[in-house]
């Protein structure tokens, strides 16, 4: 009686374990190429220091966020300055129970695994209040209440982009999405094409649900010092850290599913399809991954109230406008099928 | 023993002891953290109770937006907790009156409950197992009740125009901003080349 669940339940951990440690070494990698990529654009060399062509250099700066003493404000809330970075790294990780690498590749099929992903990236905004409010200093209070105010506002239009992604694919399941992408013309098929306003709706809106430039009014070292981990130290610091960069693979992997076909080949013929699904997931991902290395390296910040009115008065409209419009083309096909 | 059964107890004991901390924790900050994870508690339960549709639609509504507006108003509010704590004996006697008041009436409420015939032939035909739980939703929602589900959608937008019509205020004398205005500027109007003559300034 007990193998009947015991089976199951080893299968699930060693699953989600394959996964952390993938996604642990997929941080470091992300951490060291996008200084390599900023680095290239601005004409430097990037870190080259620590191992061959520092590839090792996460690695030191991993072992010296652990080993530094982590500092406590004297004024600090200590039990939610602590939980904070806790709950960030946790939320973030989270997200990654539902996301298919490859064809059945994923801990957890949910059949509402996108509105899962969009709950949980919704809840990664928790970290950072509570860490802004916890820490009882100014710049990280001001940085929480804008990252509130800012990933609650760009939430709305990445519901609206995934409701349309949703109305084309017919399911709520990621597995499905990819699998409603798969046709005959190839990466013609996938939804960038024909969405492709809100593919770009999406990009920029995950470029601010993440907190990443141009759109990282959160931690503006300009005006706010380094936003709400101001206070933070030590490994309390790497888990606010590593939740903002798992956020990013995060929203590229999503960007991956909904719009670039997630392990599908680029054409559905002979030497594509020998590939392996995950090896076009992780290209499609990193390659998301690069535009947004790309983005912080050329686009200067946006002002506060221009990034208010880009989310209400030019990206909400647009996407509410795409939903009907998406909605009444799916509709009149149907109706051009059926009679 | 199931392990359904199990966290279900986790669960409910969660969310009863996170709502009960709601109302007696010290800090208000603290309280809506508590509400918070009172919330997750519920989508918990939704989940075990197959409503995986709006376990996550309380998650992103509840959770993602409406609590994070919440704690977003808490954290701004300068509460004195002791002036706060003042007057919790004086008020108690009123405030038991009201709860018990309230308890007889949900118990008077939910003993009188009349489903109707509709939801009743819901209930001894679930929704078969190849349909969905949204797709089982969206069928009843959009056809059945769709009159409902716009009433309802009405209502809050009449919240909504309300709210923004009780905080518009029309001031004359600010200065506002016509993004309009600016981005049609164009080189002519906004840089104006001089040739100045050497050594005599402008």
């Amino acid at each position: 009686m007990t193998e009947s669940w015991l089976v199951p339940f080893l299968l699930i951990l060693a699953k989600a374990l394959g996964f952390l440690v993938a996604l642990l070494i997929s941080t470091a990698v992300l951490i060291y190429g996008e200084r390599k990529v900023w680095a290239a654009v601005q004409l430097r060399r990037g870190p080259n220091v620590v191992g061959p062509w520092g590839v090792l250099q996460p690695f030191a700066d991993f072992l010296k966020f652990i080993l530094k003493e982590p500092i406590i404000p004297a004024g600090a809330n200590k039990g939610v300055f602590v939980l904070a970075p806790f709950i960030s790294a946790f939320v973030a990780m989270a997200a990654w129970a539902v996301i298919p690498a490859n064809e059945g590749w994923v801990v957890a099929d949910l059949n509402v695994g996108i509105l899962y992903l969009f709950a949980v990236s919704s809840l990664g905004v928790y970290g950072i209040i509570m860490a802004g409010w916890a820490s009882n200093s100014k710049y990280p209070f001001l940085s929480a209440l804008r990252s509130a105010a800012q990933m609650v506002s760009y939430e709305v239009s990445i519901g609206f982009v995934i409701v349309t992604v949703l109305l084309c694919a017919g399911s709520l399941n990621l597995s499905e999405i990819v699998r409603a992408q798969d046709s005959d013309y190839g990466l013609f098929g996938w939804y960038w094409l024909p969405l492709f306003p809100m593919f770009i709706i999406f990009f920029v809106s995950a470029l601010a649900e993440t907190n990443r430039p141009p759109f990282d009014l959160v931690e503006a070292e300009s005006e706010l010092v380094a936003g709400y981990t101001v206070e933070y130290s030590s490994s309390l610091f790497l888990l606010q850290f590593l939740a903002e960069l798992i956020a990013i693979l995060t929203m590229s992997s999503m960007t991956a599913i909904l719009f670039l076909g997630g392990w599908l080949p680029p054409f559905p013929i002979a030497p594509f399809t020998y590939v392996p699904g995950v090896v076009w997931f992780l290209l499609k991902a990193w390659s998301v991954v690069f535009m947004f290395s790309m983005v912080k390296a050329f686009v200067p910040r946006y002002r506060y109230d221009q990034l208010m009115r880009l989310g209400w008065k030019v990206f909400l409209p647009i996407s509410l406008f795409m939903v009907v419009l998406v909605a009444a083309v799916l509709q009149f096909n149907q109706w051009m099928h059926a009679g | 023993m199931n392990l359904a059964v199990a966290f279900f107890y986790l669960f409910s004991a969660l969310m009863i002891a996170s709502a009960f901390m709601v109302i007696a924790a010290r800090n208000p900050v603290h309280s809506v953290l508590f509400l918070i994870l009172a919330f997750v508690n519920a989508a918990g339960l939704f989940l075990l109770l197959g409503a995986e549709f709006l376990a996550m639609i309380l998650v992103v509504v509840y959770i993602g937006a409406v609590a994070v507006l919440f704690l977003f108003v808490v954290m701004m509010l300068d509460v004195d907790f002791a002036v706060l704590k003042q007057g919790f004996l004086q008020y108690l006697p009123i405030g038991a009156l009201i709860g018990i008041i309230m308890v007889i009436e949900l118990i008077l409420v939910m003993s009188g409950w009349s489903a109707s015939q509709a939801s009743l032939g819901n209930a001894g035909a679930p929704t078969p197992p190849d349909v969905s739980n949204t797709l089982a939703l969206g069928r009843v929602l959009y056809t059945k009740f769709v009159y409902f589900f716009q009433a309802a959608g009405l209502v809050l937008l009449t919240a909504m125009i309300g709210a923004i019509v009780l905080t518009l205020r029309h001031k004359s004398d600010v200065r506002r901003q016509d993004i309009g205005e600016q981005n049609a500027r164009d080189r002519k109007q906004a840089v104006e080349l001089k040739k100045i003559p050497f050594r005599t300034g402008v």
